[in-house]
């Protein structure tokens, strides 16, 4: 029987994250996944991009390909479409998914590209210190809005919705058996999944806004929490703050490349 | 015998054949003038090989797509010109430092910017070699016809598969644009080189990914390989492809990317002759500007001029070797070329002779004219 250990490096390890970081729930959450499903490592691909959490291929022991900012899930699209047997990940953070790379965000999830893509979000640019990002909610303290985040934050999961993303999902780092969960869902449904995870950053985003530390941020997102049925019973005013975990969206549709095989099918002259 | 047709088409389409026949299969690309008929050609006649066309939101995703798609194991081109080719410098370091191979068709325009968005320049030259930041060398060939739109561009993907790298493929408007007659010879297998993979039986422990060692890229597996886990990335990595940001692999890394192309300069570099044997007047030139260099040349030797033309087909790594045997034997070279003198400018780097170096440039989105040329020559 597998374990999460079988796709991990130890010799990278201790890793290089911050103590109290939830990257690293994340980290087992995806490796514990693998096992569950038994999946052959050789047939695994994961794109990271660039931040705290683009970081996690030095610990995996699978195809890994780190790319620049922001562009991991274009780099994913080539990975997906050149061979669609690999279960492809993709894992980034606020600012390389929705921030600098949104606009890939949205046409990847639009053409329902096969991916998985795992986003940490923890809500301000961690690797170089603490900037707000396209995820700070507004009225925040970080390194670049020293007198309050005047800008409105996206809701990623309501972008991927609205992009046309046929899986979206949120999960804590509290609550690690939900986060396999999504985790594994994602990876077990066929076409663009997405799932976010609210991940604390107690270094710069915890500090800045007095959140104290690790545990106690995590508790705070745990308070935070509803599930989607309790949503759907509260008004605008009441979610204001609130962050939603669970399976947000989950419908069928044909992936990217299945489409694009039947137009190969069709045409193809080399036999 | 090998297969061959002949075909009315213009530069660009004749490309798409080139790539096709190199083995291509997948494009991934943004539509611009005037490269368009690249991504048109490549979205008729990839699904008609099994291969992949896809358009992607921009040329940021298009060269990160492209690299991703390589590193799967496709040969892998794209196109664009002047904007989209700025936008593409990100990613195009990140092919440079993940050694993976892949065809960028850049067919230049006037510019900066927008500039006149459908008429014919060359000023991307420096672009080409300096565009991505950080020291690296890049291989770049510059077609002057139809027909070498296809033969080099096969020549193209060998040498991406060969080196590991990505390769500029620079043609411009006019040639992009011009219909000729093209002979399409299909290559053999002999003739069509694919990426190295590690020797049977290697093992994950002994599989090395990467070599700084000398001057040749290390075997590779596509993501997917059943028995070898295939690893790449943007930072400086050591032999297994793993982050490794000592000063001394930062250094292996920076000595090595650059040392690959430079050293085998004699390898890669393609040079042309036209009546040079005994010239006195030597046009240097590369692209469209070679097809007026050409008949200027014809009309001097008419005059009773003993002029010739040196064509630059690889425009980088510049090759050295040639220009300099020109310049050590003729007493003035003249350099016809659609910019201010950038070719012009690297040739003059090599001219320890005392040669007459000659600029004939033009810049009004016009093709230059065998008159002009000789015009520049009269001059001096």
């Amino acid at each position: 029987m597998a374990t999460y250990k079988d796709y991990m490096l130890f010799d990278k390890l201790p890793h290089t994250w911050c103590a109290g970081c939830g990257d690293g729930i994340i980290l087992q959450a995806v490796t514990s996944v693998f096992a569950e499903l038994g999946l052959d490592k050789h047939q695994i691909a994961l794109v990271s991009g660039i931040g705290c959490f683009g970081r996690i291929d030095d610990y995996l022991d699978i195809n890994c390909m780190h790319v620049t900012h922001g562009r991991a899930l274009a780099a994913a699209t080539g990975v997906a479409l050149a061979n669609p047997d690999l279960t492809v990940l993709c894992t980034m953070g606020d600012g390389d998914s929705i921030t600098i790379g949104g606009n890939h965000l949205i046409h990847c999830a639009r053409r329902n590209i096969n991916l998985t893509a795992i986003i940490a979000n923890n809500y301000n640019y961690g690797q170089t210190g603490g900037q707000y990002s396209g995820t700070t909610p507004t009225g925040s303290i970080t390194s670049t809005s020293p007198y309050g985040h005047i800008e409105q934050n996206f809701d990623i999961c309501r972008i991927a919705e609205a992009a046309g993303a046929t899986y979206v999902a949120r999960a804590t780092t509290y609550n690690p058996v939900q986060l396999r969960r999504l985790i594994r869902g994602g990876i077990e449904h066929r076409g663009f999944s997405l799932i976010e995870v609210m991940a604390a950053c107690p270094t710069h985003y915890g500090r800045y806004n007095h959140q104290g530390e690790a545990a106690r941020m995590m508790k705070l997102m745990n308070a935070q929490s509803v599930t989607p049925a309790q949503a759907a019973q509260m008004t605008p005013e009441e979610l204001e703050g609130r962050i939603v975990t669970g399976l947000l969206v989950n419908r069928e549709k044909e992936d990217y490349y299945t489409r694009y095989r039947r137009i190969i099918d069709e045409q193809n002259v080399d036999g | 015998m090998a297969k061959s047709v002949k075909k009315f088409i213009e530069g660009n389409l004749a490309a798409v054949d080139g790539a096709i026949a190199a083995g291509a299969r997948f494009y991934a690309g943004y539509p611009i003038s005037p490269s368009s008929e690249i991504a048109e050609g490549a979205a008729r006649e990839l699904p008609r090989h099994g291969g992949v066309y896809i358009q992607m939101e921009d040329e940021l995703a298009s060269m990160a797509a492209l690299l991703g798609a390589s590193l799967a194991g496709k040969k892998a081109f794209t196109a664009t010109s002047g904007p989209g080719f700025s936008l593409m410098q990100e990613n195009l370091g990140l092919g440079v430092m993940m050694e993976l191979p892949a065809v960028i068709f850049e067919v230049q325009r006037s510019g900066p910017s927008t500039g006149a968005a459908t008429k014919p320049a060359q000023a991307d030259i420096m672009q080409a070699r300096y565009g991505a930041h950080g020291d690296h060398s890049i291989i770049t060939i510059s077609p002057a016809s139809a027909q070498e739109c296809y033969d080099l561009t096969i020549t193209a993907f060998n040498l991406a598969e060969k080196y590991r790298t990505p390769v500029l493929f620079m043609s411009d408007e006019v040639v992009g644009h011009l219909r000729e007659t093209v002979t399409e010879v299909a290559p053999s297998p002999e003739e069509i080189f694919d990426r190295v993979r590690p020797a049977p039986g290697t093992t994950q422990a002994e599989f090395r990914p990467f070599d700084f060692s000398g001057t040749m890229p290390a075997p590779m597996v596509p993501l997917g390989d059943p028995n070898l886990l295939m690893r790449a990335t943007g930072s400086i990595h050591d032999e297994k492809g793993e982050f490794c940001p000592t000063p001394d692999c930062i250094d292996r890394v920076t000595r090595y990317l650059s040392a690959k192309i430079e050293q085998n300069a004699d390898d890669i570099t393609i040079t042309k002759e036209y009546r040079l044997e005994d010239a006195e007047v030597a046009m240097i030139s590369f692209g469209c500007s070679v097809r007026s260099a050409q008949t200027a040349v014809d009309i001097l030797r008419e005059r009773g001029v003993k002029a010739g033309l040196l064509q630059i087909v690889t425009v980088w790594p510049m090759p050295a070797r040639q220009i300099r045997a020109v310049l050590s034997r003729v007493k003035t070279v003249v350099v016809p070329e659609l910019n201010l003198g950038q070719l012009a400018g690297e040739i003059r780097k090599l001219n320890d002779y005392g040669c007459r170096i000659i600029q004939a440039n033009r810049t009004d989105g016009i093709l230059i004219t065998p008159q002009q040329i000789i015009d520049a020559l009269e001059r001096g």
